[in-house]
């Protein structure tokens, strides 16, 4: 199918784009990469009236250290993230997480705010913004504000931006040059879409556990959390009776649903797979 | 509200310019505008990879992006390949590797291979079937394909063509 008529507007400046969207408000539709809105026009799943491009603002296409974090602008694409040496260094998990997402055809053009804002319960980058305990930079007409991503992702697509706001940027955490990290998932035979994964880094010194951010996605309705796994391992060394305890943890703590590509019970039990594999195989570096 | 924008773009070398609809997506820009029909239509949400193009030098699904979107970029299409009558070295290997059947994937996959070739002149089998994921073929069953990308990185490394 084709998408709906749409008016477009393409600004060349954040300012024009937050002014564009209080001037639209619900109607407006924001679109960077397309990758994921783009499918849901042609199916006239989206049907917004207006389109509000923000790839002629180029000062939205950076990545960069502020504040002791890593930031990265709305118009940075997927690979860019992907082969940029300062995201190796500073957040390996998400450089580990980027090929694993869509395509190599669809990240060429896709974006890391892009993937957040919209919120598929089978994407990657929410699980790992959690686990880096990313910031989402919301900028309006009156000015920006700062969100973590914990409340930002809200159900399945469905985030905390509101009319009139637009995703400038996202921050992460640094991780210490310590610390391990891994991206694990399992899809049916290649699919874009995984059934479900695991993002997680922990740290440790003297070989006790000092911290551990797991999150997961392709079990819920949004990505999430796994507060229980990560009590069962501070504190720990890591070893088989801590990983079991994790293992367990995770398990108890998701509440996945079946649907064609693997049942809830799959999808339980493989969450546990792949953080168990996660923190026998994770490394500083890949 | 929905007038028709002006675009700009360069396509296989050459200055184009035309008034579009928004909605225009590209793939039907270069098929119905420009004539270009050599990307294809398959399923139109990119899963499939038969409307691949090169957007500035990048694969791109020709399907998920709008014409107005790619306002001067430059585009590669599978009508770029070829001098005249003679193949480029990737079409050639397809043709002795039997890498296609029914051939509607075969641009798609073409300019995946171009993508491929260009950044890695000597690609392992894992390296260039992580390339191919881009595509889908539902005829040969991948073997041939991935045969013909590697020996022709083997002629383009000799320097035939290209």
């Amino acid at each position: 199918m084709k998408p709906a008529p749409f008016s477009f507007v393409a600004p060349e400046s954040l300012g024009e784009v937050v002014r564009t969207l209080a001037e639209h408000g619900d109607d407006a539709q924001i679109l960077a990469g397309g990758q994921s809105l783009v499918p849901l026009m042609n199916l006239r799943l989206a049907r917004p009236e207006v389109v509000v491009s923000i790839n002629r603002c180029h000062e939205l296409d950076y990545i960069r250290l502020a504040d002791d974090r890593l930031v990265i602008g709305a118009l940075v694409r997927q690979i860019d993230a992907e082969t940029s040496p300062l995201v190796q260094a500073e957040c390996p998990l998400l450089a580990k997480a980027l090929p694993h997402v869509g395509l190599p055809a669809t990240r060429n053009r896709g974006t890391v705010c892009g993937s957040l804002a919209h919120c598929d319960p089978l994407a990657e980058l929410p699980a790992v913004a959690l686990a880096l305990e990313a910031e989402v930079v919301l900028t309006n007409v009156a000015g920006e504000r700062r969100v973590p991503a914990h409340d930002f992702f809200v159900a399945e697509m469905t985030t905390c931006i509101e009319p009139g706001e637009v995703v400038s940027a996202v921050t992460f955490a640094r991780q210490d040059p310590g610390e391990r990290s891994a991206v694990g998932e399992v899809s049916n035979g290649g699919h874009v879409f995984p059934v479900g994964g695991v993002a997680l880094r922990w740290a440790s010194s003297d070989g006790i556990c000092t911290m551990a951010r797991i999150a997961a996605f392709g079990v819920g309705s949004v990505a999430q959390r796994l507060g229980d796994a990560e009590r069962a391992l501070v504190g720990s060394d890591v070893g088989p009776a801590a990983i079991a305890a994790a293992v367990a943890a995770a398990r108890s703590e998701v509440d996945p649903t079946g649907d064609i590509h693997a049942d809830a019970d799959y999808r339980r039990h493989l969450v546990g797979v792949l953080l168990e594999r996660g923190l026998l195989e994770g490394s500083v570096h890949d | 509200m929905t007038d028709e924008v002006e675009v700009t773009v360069t396509v296989n070398g050459r200055t184009r310019q035309s008034r579009v609809e928004p909605r225009r997506l590209l793939v039907d820009y270069l098929r119905h505008d420009l004539g270009l029909t050599g990307a294809h239509i398959g399923c139109e949400q990119g899963v499939c990879g038969a409307c691949t193009v090169l957007l500035d030098g990048r694969t791109a699904r020709s399907c998920l992006h709008f014409a107005v979107t790619v306002d001067g970029s430059d585009i590669r299409t599978v009508e770029d390949l070829a001098d005249l009558d003679e193949l480029h070295p990737i079409q050639e290997m397809f043709h002795q590797k039997h890498a296609l059947q029914c051939g509607f994937c075969t641009p798609g996959f073409l300019l995946t291979a171009v993508e491929l070739l260009e950044r890695t002149a000597d690609p392992d089998e894992a390296t260039i079937r992580e390339a191919l994921m881009n595509n889908v073929c539902r005829c040969t069953g991948y073997a041939n394909i991935v045969d013909a990308v590697a020996e022709a990185a083997v002629e383009l490394r000799r320097g035939h063509g290209a």
